[in-house]
């Protein structure tokens, strides 16, 4: 009788709207937005002022454009502007571009299924490994180079400027292949919402071909789903400091590289260029949205003319086998670096043609141990508490969600991606700044807490579909046996949704593994990661120690995936209902 | 130029448990209704003429329109137009370019339209080009389908329970206009539908499918 009592007010509840529920579950969602947002908008405030000569911090108190100017001075900044616009717009152009043509001719087809099994855990390798690996494969003195010495004759490496060009394409190409796993999986996230099939068999009755079908039928509802990770994907490209310290070219560097370094530099002034830099960099990504949206415009009203033109579409035979190329080419790339990183950390003496080295030791491991050792730990400390207390907010998030039948609007979406598209180069200097004035930074706290703003969105996006698809039919069946709302979320759906929650973890867990300019700047250099230990050897070169710490961190991202799978295997191995 | 749709042999099989087994010729301009309880196979049926078989699934014998082969021909050449339940008219697209994507390729733009616009107005749309398909009655949209498919010149028609959607009176309707349409054209017609009414208006053979364990009705 309570039990439906209660039911009965509940159902009062999702008809009032939103209701302040005593529980203090109301105040979560609010908090999350705090978490979230009130760092990006406090450090862009804090960017703001000391760009106009404004840091209370150094006793600078009158406002004036010196810093601007002193930014105008600054000879490689065309050069650094420019280099941040194209290889952000050629890197997302080319990983859309890979992505739909592997979907358009693939999806739902024996060898796209194996593609897609390879290319999900490459996703979480953290991106500076990545770089890594992709430096060691095609640098003159690389593997492909030495694999190909039989063939070319080459006794020594080429002198050709491969990996740091000058235009940036190495660092295009290795956003590329850390790109394409990303969009890969949010577009097949969005395909489960398209009926894919119906169409796409309307499209053949009607004599299309497999490419012009899909391209004309299912794209542009995927598309208008995807378009904001497109839009992360194009910030991050533009704005990335790690890839591009390993990847592009130092003098000058990209734009986010310089104000890193002007960030660093003991003159307190160039701090002021650092923020008048961080405000070009905002609006240089804001502009580049700009222009890709326009872009989208123009794609999408040539794309209606080649519909109406009625064209069946005849490249098939020449477009799908290069779609399954360039998409398992990217898998290989990531995981032949892995590798080649691998054999690196275990190399002994490796001279330069030979394909592999001429003994394999654990010296450079044993040297580096303390330094993993204690990297590993704080890490590790950092990722579990970033990802517990991302958890907590998230779950809450959705249960309030769930009980006052309010769902996430299309604006609340574009709120969890905000942090995701300020550039981070944009607002974390500021953050730096409010921190040293609060005698806050370089704490570990501060590291966590600057870690939760990007850890946030993933656990949102990668918890929300499979929260909201559990039928909620077993609520109401448990509130009619009598269990509370509490009881309910404890003992029936959190339990059955062990899985999805152990996922979003391990997700969690790789996004706060792979942050390098939070670390850097929030934790003032004081708080070393495996991410921040193993960008800082990328000057020095040696390759024997960034294998040692390339390998440390894969293992720390993919160890956690290993648990989230073999876990509810091993808790529900008698619940085949929990199975997949 | 009309020619059979002929299913030589055909017999479908998921996991060797036989489901469908039919060997049948359909005239240009003639129906064949086929007609089972739902999950005998009869979609199947379809998928496998029109070339989408799910890989799960068996199948042996051939289809042939008039002497040609096309049992291994892709889905998108085999010129076979289907019609389904839903009218699937893509979202994205405005009701004249829903015809335009069926509607071959070649000719000028100019010609394009007035071929739309005179195809709109066959099924008396006049003047819905420009319109939002979420805007037509299920009655316009359905019309519209079946002109995108016709726009495509298939030389044979599939229909899977295409009027189950619709009520009573919009149903009569689109029958008549489908089947006149069909012979019109002196195109062969394969539908499938577990309503009797459908069957009678083809006024054409009829087949009942029945799974080996559950025997047809004996109605």
């Amino acid at each position: 009788m309570r039990a439906l009592a209660r039911h009965i007010s509940a159902l009062g509840a999702l008809r009032a709207g939103f209701q302040w529920s005593p529980s203090g579950l109301g105040l979560v969602p609010a908090l999350t937005l705090l978490a979230m947002l009130g760092p990006v908008c406090a450090g862009l405030l804090c960017t703001f002022l000391p760009a106009f000569g404004i840091l209370p911090a150094a006793g600078l108190s009158t406002p004036s454009l010196d810093p601007i100017a002193a930014l105008l001075d600054w000879p490689g900044l065309g050069a650094a502007l420019r280099l941040s616009l194209t290889t952000g717009l050629l890197a997302t152009a080319l990983s859309l571009a890979i992505v739909t043509l592997t979907l358009a001719g693939w999806h739902g087809s024996g060898p796209f299924r194996m593609l897609e099994r390879l290319l999900s855990p490459l996703l979480s390798v953290p991106h500076a490994a990545t770089a890594f690996g992709f430096a060691f494969l095609i640098a003159p003195s690389g593997w492909l180079s030495r694999l190909a010495s039989p063939l070319t004759g080459w006794d020594r490496p080429p002198d050709l400027l491969i990996v740091q060009d000058p235009w940036g394409l190495t660092l295009t190409a290795g956003l590329v292949v850390k790109e394409v796993p990303f969009l890969l999986l949010m577009a097949l996230a969005a395909l489960g919402q398209v009926d894919t099939r119906r169409r796409i068999r309307v499209a053949q009755a009607l004599g299309y071909n497999r490419i012009a079908a899909w391209l004309k039928t299912v794209f542009p509802a995927v598309y208008s789903q995807i378009r904001l990770p497109v839009y992360v994907v194009l910030a991050y490209s533009m704005s990335v400091v790690d890839v591009a310290m390993i990847l592009g070219p130092s003098t000058p560097p990209t734009l986010s590289v310089q104000i890193v370094r002007w960030m660093s530099d003991p003159d307190l002034a160039q701090r002021l260029t650092a923020a008048a830099a961080a405000l070009l960099q905002g609006a240089l990504v804001l502009g580049a949205l700009g222009l890709w949206r326009c872009g989208e415009s123009v794609v999408a009203r040539l794309g209606c003319i080649w519909i109406s033109k009625g064209n069946r579409g005849a490249s098939d035979p020449v477009l799908r086998p290069v779609g399954l190329a360039l998409g398992l080419l990217t898998a290989f790339v990531v995981l032949a670096g892995i590798a080649v990183l691998a054999v690196w950390s275990l190399a002994g003496f490796w001279a330069f043609p030979d394909a592999l080295p001429q003994s394999f030791d654990l010296r450079s491991w044993s040297r580096h141990l303390p330094g993993i050792v204690s990297a590993t730990g704080t890490t590790v400390l950092i990722a579990v508490l970033a990802t517990l207390l991302a958890l907590a907010l998230v779950l809450g998030c959705l249960e309030a969600e769930y009980r006052s039948g309010h769902s996430l609007t299309r604006r609340g979406l574009w709120l969890i991606y905000l942090p995701l598209l300020v550039p981070q180069t944009a607002f974390l200097p500021g953050l730096q700044t409010l921190l040293l004035s609060l005698g806050a930074d370089r704490t570990l706290w501060a590291v966590v807490l600057a870690h939760l703003v990007f850890v946030l969105p993933y656990v949102f996006l990668s918890l929300g579909d499979p929260w909201r698809a559990w039928d909620r039919r077993n609520g109401t069946v448990a509130a009619a046996l009598g269990a509370s709302e509490w009881g309910v979320l404890w003992r029936v759906r959190l339990p059955m949704l062990l899985r999805p929650i152990l996922t979003t973890a391990a997700v969690a867990v790789a996004v706060s593994v792979g942050q390098y300019l939070p670390t850097l700047l929030v934790g003032g250099g004081r708080v070393p990661t495996l991410t921040t230990e193993a960008v800082a050897l990328a000057s020095g070169g040696d390759r024997r120690a960034i294998g040692v710490y390339g390998v440390a961190q894969t293992l720390a991202v993919l160890g956690p995936f290993i648990l989230a799978l073999a876990v509810p295997a091993v808790v529900w191995r008698n619940r085949r209902g929990l199975h997949v | 130029m009309s020619e059979a749709l002929i299913l030589h042999n055909v017999r479908i099989t998921r996991g060797g448990v036989p489901l469908v087994s039919i060997d049948q010729s359909i005239a240009p301009g003639e129906v064949l209704t086929v007609m089972g309880p739902s999950g005998v196979g009869k979609s199947t049926l379809l998928s496998y003429v029109a070339g989408t078989l799910a890989a799960d699934f068996e199948a042996t014998g051939m289809v042939c329109l008039g002497t040609t082969d096309i049992t291994t021909l892709p889905a998108a050449q085999r010129q076979i137009g289907i019609l389904f339940q839903d009218d699937l008219l893509f979202p994205h697209l405005s009701v004249g370019a829903n015809l335009a994507f069926g509607l071959r390729p070649g000719g000028s733009r100019a010609w394009r339209n007035k071929r739309i616009e005179t195809a709109l107005s066959d099924i008396g749309l006049t003047g819905y080009a420009d319109r939002d398909p979420e805007t037509l009655s299920g009655g316009q949209k359905a019309r519209v389908a079946l002109m995108r498919m016709l726009l495509s010149e298939p030389r044979a028609l599939l229909l899977d329970e295409a009027f189950s959607g619709l009520d009573a009176a919009l149903r009569r309707q689109m029958r008549s206009l489908v089947f006149d349409r069909a012979r019109e054209m002196d195109l062969p017609v394969l539908m499938v539908t577990h309503d009797a009414d459908d069957a009678d208006a083809a006024a054409g053979t009829v087949i009942q499918l029945a799974t080996e364990s559950m025997p047809a009705p004996a109605d």
